[in-house]
């Protein structure tokens, strides 16, 4: 039959099953097909805390979603156009984010009155009117791919499992995705198990060649590639991303790369990944705890290595008294947390930004310690590499925040040169750095010593003297140091100057910071949307929504919270109105009144997802609409300002 | 029982750590700064044997390190003139960890307390035991909190009056050496702060050693738990005598006042019906004799006998200890392997060649699944 072929623009499809349907592989298969084809695109894996909640149940439910668009995108999406939903609690879970319009495909199989039951449906809403405002597509895809497997020898139940890549070969086909990538994947895949591999790839195929020959799908869509700056790329998560930036700071700074980790959700992966790549030199420790995963790292940091812990919100708080002990001891230190909804255990799975405080704040004593954050999952390359470079020169722990959504999100990712990337000069002291003039006897017989806490007259930073250098023998702890020769002091005007000194040399990172990048295409901007993190893609995408409209407002997007760039106070001020989104309640809006004394507003949700554009964007245009008419909105404003979601 | 060959065997515990060129002497390892323990404290002594001790080990002092968590006890590092860290409460092991399995030609030693090893930090002290992490732990055992002024400690007798338990404490205490035993630990010992010349003996095996040592010191605190091991001290020798069980390797365990023969009226055997582990008395009416006793066998592949020679320690107030190495046996130790698995992993690309990291760099950049847009 003759299929027609529409062009569309952008479109974000969900994949939506229970956890043991395979969601995220097909998500993730559907997501490289689309990379190699050359679409820009964005994902937002969304998983329940729990490894196999009960089957068929709303709180096992697993999706993936996908955005991607013949142009460069900023966000997974906020509705989806499209859901595959494989059983009664996917759709239920789902459908309330669906747009107006937007197509379902659902698995007639699993709609028993049993699994209805299981998601809380007291009746079919296939058979009745809840999904009239939808093009509800219903399929058997279960017992179709149960039927294209049968010559594999499968029992019904393995059979049935290959459901998933039947449902990927349909929207392969809608959608014209090249199909080599998934076919060579299951090769490799179940290269151990023929039949497996054999059935999983005939389920592929006759998914497609369903979508190809039913009447049920008369429409096949065409989202052209996106132009791209010329290149390699390809698709990577933010932790494979931060990984890798962690591998290349180490090959870069020639420091071996010392990993000393506790297992934690969302950050686990970073230690998975870091394991495979020993042939560079990286050793990874599980420890026993999260402070002996930092304690060894500061350990291997002190014996000249790159120590680095990785872990989330409640790994930081374990943390802290080590952290301290970093910023006491200036020694590099890479503190990755990959912040999940709180407080506690909170929202395992899902992503949040409410630690930038605990990271500002979270120890005792005064105890700065350096922020820097990636704003999208290949973002994380560099920000790792950031971290780097900024712990090594300071000789200091250095915090870098990802969140969830950048830690499973993946995009595409234009793969650096190795030629291009900084080089990091650990710098290690060699040589005695102090004479000490003789007294009484020796008086003329000068001795060379050596001081740790000499310091570097431009950054502040003091000499890293590594263990097996003859003459530099020196012992450093957590007690309070005197100025230069490091040995305990009591004394109050050391103690003053001290805690003087590690803050100005904290401050001092500031000076080698490049200059804000300001995006106001109009140049007429009086409104500034400020975020920092994750949420760059919603803000940037908002934006764009809002100059789309008529508007302007001009987006710019902090790498490092602490210090904040040197421009930024100037920034802030040259701006009628500052919105700052984030997923906490106000963090950034706090640092930023505390220090520029700048009346900025908040948009706030913790929802433990990503901001949706959108709504992001009547916002921004309430803001500018009641700054151009002030008076409207002068009753609200005032301290802890915030605009409603 | 039968144990694997494995290269890594069998090396002393400084193999890989550079010797000195010369001779070395105690002052050469003493810093400069003032020590500030309170006059008559035991850690006088520990110190004063480690830094006759280093020389003779004969280490590039630059390549020793010392790691202390928080305690009295845990000043020790700026006493000596190598290189160290005073950390953080509890936390000297994890430390150690780090730099031991980061840089194989360092010699690293931890100081710790009861406190600081036993409550706090109790979990990273079981966990390097058991990952055999090549290193020394030696745990200042005086029985009570010192830096904190006097409160009980996790190997305090029950019913210890202190500040924080004025009508008695309550728990069961910590043996440190049962414990080590159970966390799997290759070398266990206890010496005494008093005996230079015993404590220098076990400092030499445990130094020999490739794994953690754990070796527990008898200290006296002197302001706040003065003569917790007097009954060892020879105050009054008989007691004295009594009181410590001397651990020999090959020899059986006997102690005690001296008989007729010159030698020990006490000794270690197994109850002839439970064959439990018990002091016996020699020529007693019960019929003991020196064929009878236990012989210490500390590299024994089995800990039982040296658990049971652990539990001769007093709980309470200590009248009877076995003093000596418990334990000493070989297993592959947590950073050697460590290291073993990096250099595999790099031989793994087939080349002689040491591997070219930028070109491998790229390599991992560019795996995957990718596109070149033109
Ligand atoms: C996190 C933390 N909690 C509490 C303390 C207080 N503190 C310091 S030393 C110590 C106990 C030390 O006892 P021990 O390890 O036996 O050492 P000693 O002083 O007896 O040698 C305590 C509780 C601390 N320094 N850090
Ligand atoms: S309080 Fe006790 S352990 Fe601490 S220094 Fe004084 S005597 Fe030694
Ligand atoms: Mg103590």
């Amino acid at each position: 039959m003759v299929k027609q072929v529409k062009q569309l623009d952008r479109v974000t499809i969900r994949f939506a099953g229970d956890s043991g349907d395979g969601m995220q592989l097909t998500g993730d298969r559907f997501t490289q097909e689309t990379a190699s084809f050359g679409n820009d695109l964005s994902t937002l894996p969304n998983f329940p805390a729990e490894i196999r909640a009960p089957a068929g149940t709303l709180p096992g439910v697993s999706s993936f979603q996908v955005h991607f668009a013949d142009h460069d995108i900023l966000t997974p999406g906020d509705q989806p156009d499209v859901l595959v939903a494989m059983n009664p609690a996917a759709l239920k879970a789902n459908v309330g984010d669906l747009a107006k319009g937007a197509a379902v495909i659902v698995d007639t199989h699993d709609f028993t009155a049993r699994n209805l039951a299981k998601a809380g449906y007291g009746h079919n809403p296939l058979e009745a009117d809840d999904l009239d405002e939808y093009a509800v597509h219903p399929v058997d895809l279960t017992g179709m791919t149960v039927e294209a497997v049968k010559d594999f020898g499968l029992s019904r139940k393995d059979a049935a499992r290959a459901k998933n890549m039947f449902a990927l070969g349909l929207l392969s086909w809608m959608y014209g995705r090249p199909t080599e990538t998934t076919t060579a994947f299951l090769e490799r895949r179940f290269a151990k198990a023929a039949q497996v591999r054999d059935a999983n790839i005939a389920a592929f195929r006759a998914g497609w060649n369903f979508g190809e020959t039913t009447e049920a799908f008369v429409v096949q869509y065409e989202i052209k590639p996106a132009p791209m700056v010329p290149g390699t790329y390809r698709n990577i998560t933010g932790n494979m991303a931060l990984s890798y930036g962690l591998v290349a700071a180490s090959v870069q700074s020639d420091l071996p790369l010392f990993l000393g980790s506790y297992p934690i959700t969302p950050a686990s992966d970073i230690l998975h990944e870091l394991s495979r790549h020993k042939r560079f030199g990286v050793t990874t420790f599980q420890a026993e705890d999260e402070i002996a995963g930092i304690g060894a790292a500061l350990g291997a940091s002190f014996s000249g290595a790159l120590g680095v812990t990785t872990t989330s919100g409640p790994g930081v708080a374990l943390k802290s008294e080590t952290i301290g002990l970093a910023v006491m001891t200036e020694l590099p230190l890479i503190v990755i947390d990959v912040q999940r909804g709180g407080p506690s255990t909170g929202l395992p799975t899902k992503t949040e930004q409410a630690d930038l405080l605990q990271a500002m704040f979270g120890r005792n004593g005064e105890a700065p310690v350096p922020i820097v954050a990636p704003q999208s999952p290949a973002d994380c390359f560099d920000a790792a590499v950031e971290a780097v470079r900024i712990a090594v020169t300071y000789r200091t722990p250095v915090m870098l925040l990802s969140d969830g959504y950048l830690a499973n999100g993946s995009e595409p990712w234009h793969i650096p040169e190795v030629a291009d990337l900084p080089r990091i000069d650990a710098d290690f002291a060699t040589e005695p750095n102090h004479v000490a003039p003789g007294t009484g006897k020796a008086a003329g017989k000068d001795t060379r010593e050596f001081w740790p806490f000499l310091r570097d007259e431009e950054t502040l930073a003091r000499p890293w003297a590594i263990p097996g250098t003859p003459g530099l023998e020196h012992r450093i702890g957590g007690l309070e140091k005197g100025d230069g020769h490091g040995n305990i002091s009591y004394d109050p005007a050391n103690h003053d100057l001290m805690v003087r000194t590690r803050q100005a040399k904290v401050d001092r990172i500031a000076d080698t910071l490049p200059p804000l990048e300001v995006d106001d295409p109009s140049g007429k901007a009086r409104v500034l949307a400020l975020g920092w993190g994750s949420t760059y893609g919603p803000i940037g995408a908002a934006c764009r929504q809002v100059r789309g409209a008529g508007f302007d407002v001009a987006q710019a997007h902090l790498r490092h919270l602490n210090p904040f760039p040197a421009d930024l106070g100037d920034l802030l001020r040259r701006y009628e109105a500052v919105l700052v989104p984030e997923m906490n309640l106000g963090q950034l809006s706090l640092l930023l009144r505390a220090e520029y004394l700048v009346d900025v507003v908040g948009y706030n949700q913790v929802r433990g997802l990503p901001l949706r554009a959108a709504e992001l964007a009547e916002a921004i245009t309430g803001l500018i609409e009641s700054t151009t008419h002030p008076a409207s909105n002068g009753a609200t404003r005032g301290a802890r300002q915030e605009v409603t979601s | 029982m039968s144990t694997v060959e494995l290269p890594l065997l069998g090396r002393p515990g400084t193999a890989g750590v550079p010797t000195a060129d010369g001779p070395q002497n105690r002052k050469e390892y003493t810093s400069d700064q003032e020590v500030r323990w309170c006059p008559g404290c035991g850690d006088y002594a520990v110190l004063a044997a480690v830094q006759g001790f280093l020389p003779d080990l004969g280490l590039r002092r630059e390549n020793i390190v010392f790691v202390s968590g928080i305690g009295c006890s845990s000043r020790f590092p700026y006493y000596l003139d190598t290189y160290g860290m005073h950390s953080i409460h509890g936390r000297a092991p994890a430390i150690a960890t780090g730099i031991a399995t980061a840089r194989e030609e360092l010699s690293v030693w931890v100081v710790t307390g009861d406190g600081d090893a036993l409550s706090i930090g109790g979990n990273h002290l079981i966990h390097s035991l058991r990952r055999n992490v090549n290193m020394t732990i030696l745990l200042f055992n005086n029985r009570i909190y010192g830096l904190t002024k006097g409160q009980y400690s996790p190997t305090s007798e029950i019913g210890k009056v202190t500040k924080s338990t004025p009508m008695g404490s309550l728990d069961q205490p910590f043996n440190p050496v049962s414990l080590a035993l159970g966390a799997e630990a290759t070398f266990v010992a206890r010496t005494v702060d008093s005996d230079r010349k015993h404590l220098t003996e076990v400092l030499a095996a445990a130094a020999a050693h490739r794994g953690t040592s754990l070796v527990e010191i008898y200290q006296n605190c002197p302001i706040f738990n003065d003569g917790a091991f007097d009954a060892l001290k020879g105050a009054k020798d008989s007691e004295a005598a009594n009181a410590i069980i001397p651990l020999r390797h090959g020899e059986p365990i006997r102690f005690g006042v001296p008989g007729e023969d010159g030698l020990g009226t006490k000794g270690v055997a197994r109850d002839r019906e439970t064959g439990e582990i018990r002091v016996v008395d020699l020529g007693s009416a019960e019929g003991w004799s020196e064929a009878d006793l236990v012989v210490h066998d500390a590299h024994a592949a089995d800990p039982t006998t040296a658990f049971a020679l652990s539990r001769l320690t007093d709980a309470g107030y200590l009248h009877q200890a076995p003093i000596g190495i418990f334990r000493q046996v070989e297993r592959p130790t947590y950073d050697d392997q460590a290291r073993a698995q990096l250099v595999t992993a790099a031989a793994a690309n087939g080349s002689e060649q040491p591997l070219d990291k930028s070109s491998a760099l790229a390599g991992l950049l560019h795996g995957g699944d990718t596109w070149t847009v033109v």
